[in-house]
């Protein structure tokens, strides 16, 4: 086929199943304006989509400066959610204890029982089992969070029943783990189901970060005389740390932005209570599903203040999530 | 010659080690079960989940000490790792077990053909019956609506990024892509509640949930089509431009139907996750008993938000709704990730490995 | 401190795949045997089998026998961690781990066999620095990351490290293919001194590295792609390059092919 001839259909063609190349030809013309409507198609889809981030954050603040301003207590210092009172008075250190407290211990169950199911799919399972598993974790991130929430609420929680006691029983002395009996609704609770709820992202970002650890060095391990821990602890785990650590900011997040799961199991209260086993606390996510309801526009506006607050610590959670697996990729690639 | 040894322990004078035999571990395992099972009936614990703890503390340490005699410390620590490493993926099980199995066996008590096809209308949250047809209808109508909005922009922007973008426009949407897979869905929530609802003053509707659900999904595609189109090798699209084929066309012709496998998984993916979201629904939904077949204009309801309310009514016959309902959310998620993941398999692009 | 290696019978499959078969071989204490051969004639699957690492390849697996000093690598009992710590290797591209020292990856063998005096592991990693044609280069920067040295130092820190743990056998698997002119002399060198300590079986594709540093070569073919690698013969080094008793030997080495 003569190439040089073959030029830019009209952009009105539609897309339709032949062969790229096909030989109806036109005349020649420098400019193809299908790639130009093309070109500012994707683009605009792409700054729409920076559009609604700022918009998101400008909409955001104004309702919040509404909300604030006529605020009789200190947003940061009031431990207090009184938005229908006269003065209204409403502040957040409340829900920023329980939503980092109920991420923290996300985090703590989670993220060891991640990086060991990543590492039993990449470099300890049967290789014709490590796909299956694979596929198991990722139907745990499949399950909605409202069945996490509905099976935490009726399943879980009387299971813990047992496990509080004891712990109460042992530990009880140090305040944080009194358990006064009755139904766990708990901070605790909580942060066990967003343990299951974020292990799914910790495990997959950490194993792909595992299987990318590089053969040789595992060889180089092996070759010494390295037992399969000692080959992990020497050329796989300190490769994929930062790759962790971003797995982890990931899932903690998810933790702190989940809503309804939360809002089903937590009994809310508005104080904040040494021991994680009893009922009380609360988050923001869950604060804003749990008041919405009964809110006027002005408490509505409240709530969107803490919203904003939430997005804003969720954007720089992941913001910073991202920078280090950016990093991370920039470096592997200076070294590969 | 050999130089003075300075190597303290001396260098093995045979290779071969005492081992334990393969079977060991399974040994250990049935060992520590069974001992876990005497000392909560002993102890009197109820609950299973003791049970399971106390038998995976058991394997471990039992594991680690027998190892450690036998075999030695580097090997019993070997053997630490790989015991700790499997209970902690049984542990994953349990719970997904756990769930599915309650959900199946609480859910199919009130699901049947009259539960998918009724509305709960005027019926009393304490009193048996009703259904959760006008809660499919607003999810199908809310879900085919958000996915309308984002897939074109999704599918565009990742062709953006992968097919034009250079620059620093580029950078940043890569970044805030990222970024705003995190967004927590009830922030999505909140924005379309303030936009929509309290400054443009438009009514609650399922049309304002498709809104929200779009927001959560746009990044889910960009990023699944992202990888896709980045999985086309180079050599396609430089065949095709060699030919004289222009830009857009060789995207359209050439590297969108070479990946379309998985940028239809990748879209499915994103549809069966937001089918599953609640927040954003409960905000600018609202929630309704009837059936409201027009997604523009007044509140409708959704499967999540059904479950949320039923569940929040707290009696048996609404708890009972709330698990049938779970089921279905259930069935249709599982399903919808399974043929996702199937014509992921099917229409895999042969790359030769 | 070497050991004499003697095979017999050996073949190995990658599934179902046989990948060389019915080898079998001698190879001297305190000598150097170089393995020549074209590509996929599995001399480097070969070298593998002499110190269980073939097996950590997904699906590898091997029959026969190969025999230490006597003692069978592959018999019941066996610890393939004991194997590798008795037989190091070297390998085709330098693999200093990229998060260590200089110093803590020559001190990466010793640390899993036992703890060590601080002076203790001085002498050691000097010693096996030293060993390696290293240690005037790098004295002054052992806190550095071995990453940070050129590709013949990386290879020279990776036989330190091989060394450090007094291995009785040293394989080596092409491990000047991706190294400068001078760098591979200096390996070359280094060879020849490694030998008066260890046993040594080199792989290489360079004939006129094997006809330099080796003592005896090992020919390796393979009668079309997709059959299994075998033995075609051993020798005197002088002699599989004069005067081989086998024709495809002759061929090969004149190139007449491969």
């Amino acid at each position: 086929m003569d190439i040089s001839t073959t030029k830019a259909p009209p952009p009105t063609e539609p897309a339709d199943a032949r062969p790229p190349a096909d030989d109806r030809r036109k005349s020649n013309s420098a400019t193809r304006p299908g790639d130009r409507v093309f070109l500012g198609l994707s683009r605009g889809s792409g700054i729409v989509l920076l559009t609604i981030m700022g918009a998101i954050a400008a909409f955001l603040t104004y309702r919040t400066v509404l909300a604030l301003s006529d605020n009789s207590g200190n947003f940061f210092t009031t431990f207090e959610w009184d938005t229908a009172a006269t003065p209204p008075k409403f502040g957040i250190p409340v829900l920023v204890f329980g939503t980092v407290v109920s991420s923290i211990i996300a985090l703590v169950i989670a993220v060891p029982i991640a990086v060991a199911i990543a590492l039993f799919i990449s470099h300890y399972a049967p290789r014709k089992l490590s796909g299956p598993i694979a596929y198991v974790i990722d139907l745990l991130a499949a399950v909605p969070s409202i069945v996490y929430g509905l099976w935490g609420a009726l399943v879980v929680a009387p299971h813990l029943v047992g496990l509080y006691s004891w712990l109460d029983d042992y530990l009880g002395w140090t305040g944080i783990f009194e358990y006064s009996g009755g139904a766990p609704r708990s901070l605790m609770t909580v942060g066990i189901l967003l343990a299951i709820m974020i292990l799914p992202i910790i495990t997959n970002v950490s194993r792909e970060v595992f299987l990318q650890s590089p053969k040789m060095h595992e060889e180089a391990a092996l070759a010494l005389g390295a037992t399969r821990w000692e080959v992990i602890r020497m050329s796989v785990l300190p490769f994929g740390r930062s790759g962790v650590i971003s797995a982890s900011m990931l899932g903690l997040g998810r933790a702190l932005g989940e809503t309804i799961a939360v809002a089903t199991v937590l009994s809310p209260s508005f104080l904040i209570n040494a021991s994680l086993l009893d009922p009380g606390g609360g988050t923001f996510a869950q604060n804003i599903a749990s008041k919405f309801n009964e809110a006027d526009e002005f408490g509505r506006d409240a709530l969107i203040a803490s919203g904003l607050v939430l997005f804003v610590i969720t954007l720089l959670v992941n913001g910073a999530a991202r920078l280090i697996i950016a990093r991370r990729k920039e470096y592997s690639g200076a070294n590969a | 010659m050999s130089t003075d040894t300075v190597i303290k322990t001396p260098a093995p004078s045979t290779l071969s080690a005492a081992r334990l035999p393969r079977w060991a571990p399974l040994v250990v395992a049935l060992g520590s079960a069974a001992t876990a099972v005497a000392i909560g009936m002993v102890a009197g614990l109820h609950s299973r989940l003791q049970w399971g703890m106390i038998a995976a503390l058991l394997f471990v340490v039992a594991s680690y000490v027998i190892a450690a005699r036998v075999e030695g410390q580097r090997q019993a620590k070997d053997r630490l790792a790989t015991s700790l490493v499997w209970v902690a993926f049984l542990l994953a099980i349990i719970p997904l077990a756990s769930l599915l199995w309650e959900t199946v066996a609480r859910g199919s008590k009130v699901f049947d053909m009259y539960f998918l096809t009724h509305s709960m209308g005027t019926l009393g949250d304490r009193e048996v019956g009703g259904g959760i047809y006008h809660a499919l209808l607003g999810t199908l109508q809310q879900v085919a609506l958000a996915s309308l909005i984002a897939v074109p922009i999704g599918l565009l922007t990742a062709i953006y990024l992968v097919e034009y973008g250079r620059g620093k426009l580029a950078k940043v949407v890569t970044f805030f892509v990222d970024v705003m897979t995190g967004i927590p869905s009830i922030v999505a929530g909140l924005f379309v509640l303030t936009f929509w609802i309290l400054i443009l003053g438009f009514d609650f509707s399922g049309w304002a949930g498709a809104m929200a659900l779009s927001i959560l999904m746009m990044p889910v595609v960009v990023r699944s089509t992202e990888e896709m189109l980045k999985l086309v090798p180079n050599e396609l699209r430089e065949a095709s431009l060699a030919l004289g084929v222009p830009k857009w066309r060789t995207i359209l012709k050439v590297v969108l139907p070479t990946s379309i496998g998985g940028i239809t998984t990748g879209v499915m993916l994103a549809v069966a996750r937001i089918t599953g979201e609640t927040a954003p629904v409960l905000l600018v939904v609202w929630g309704t008993n009837f059936i409201n077949t027009n997604p523009f204009e007044g509140a409708q309801s959704s499967l999540p938000l059904y479950i949320y309310q039923q569940y929040a009514a707290g009696n048996s016959a609404s708890y009972d709704r709330a698990w049938a309902a779970a089921l279905t959310l259930i069935g249709f998620v599982m399903i919808l990730n399974l043929v996702a993941r199937g014509i992921a398999r099917w229409k895999a692009p042969k790359t030769g490995r | 401190m070497a050991k004499r290696i003697d095979v017999s019978g050996l073949t190995a499959y990658y599934g179902s795949h046989k990948a060389i078969e019915d080898i079998s071989m001698t190879v001297e204490p305190r000598s150097v045997t170089a393995f020549i051969g074209p590509s996929g004639c599995g001399k480097s699957t070969f070298l593998r089998t002499l110190n269980r690492m073939h097996e950590v390849t997904p699906s590898g697996r091997v029959e026969g026998k190969v025999l230490l000093d006597g003692e069978d690598l592959y018999g019941s009992g066996v610890d393939p961690v004991n194997v590798r710590r008795t037989v190091g290797m070297v390998f085709q591209r330098p693999n200093p781990f990229p998060t260590m020292s200089i110093f803590d990856n020559v001190a990466a063998g010793l640390r899993l066999n036992g703890s060590y005096k601080k002076n203790e592991l001085n002498d050691i990693v000097e010693k096996s620095l030293k060993g390696a044609n290293l240690w005037n280069e790098v004295k002054d920067r052992l806190n550095k990351p071995g990453s940070g040295l050129s590709g013949g130092q990386q290879q020279r820190l990776c036989i330190a490290r091989a060394i450090a743990v007094e291995p009785q056998v040293l394989l080596m698997d092409e491990p000047c293919s991706a190294l400068d002119p001078i760098s591979t002399l200096a390996i070359e060198d280094l060879i020849g001194e490694l030998k008066e300590r260890f046993t040594i079986v080199i792989v290489t594709h360079n004939m006129q590295q094997a006809a330099r540093v080796s003592d005896r070569t090992a020919f390796f073919n393979l009668a079309a792609i997709g059959q299994p690698g075998k033995l075609i013969e051993i020798d005197e080094t002088e002699r599989i390059f004069s005067n081989p008793s086998v024709q495809a030997t002759e061929d090969y080495i004149s190139g007449r092919f491969g």
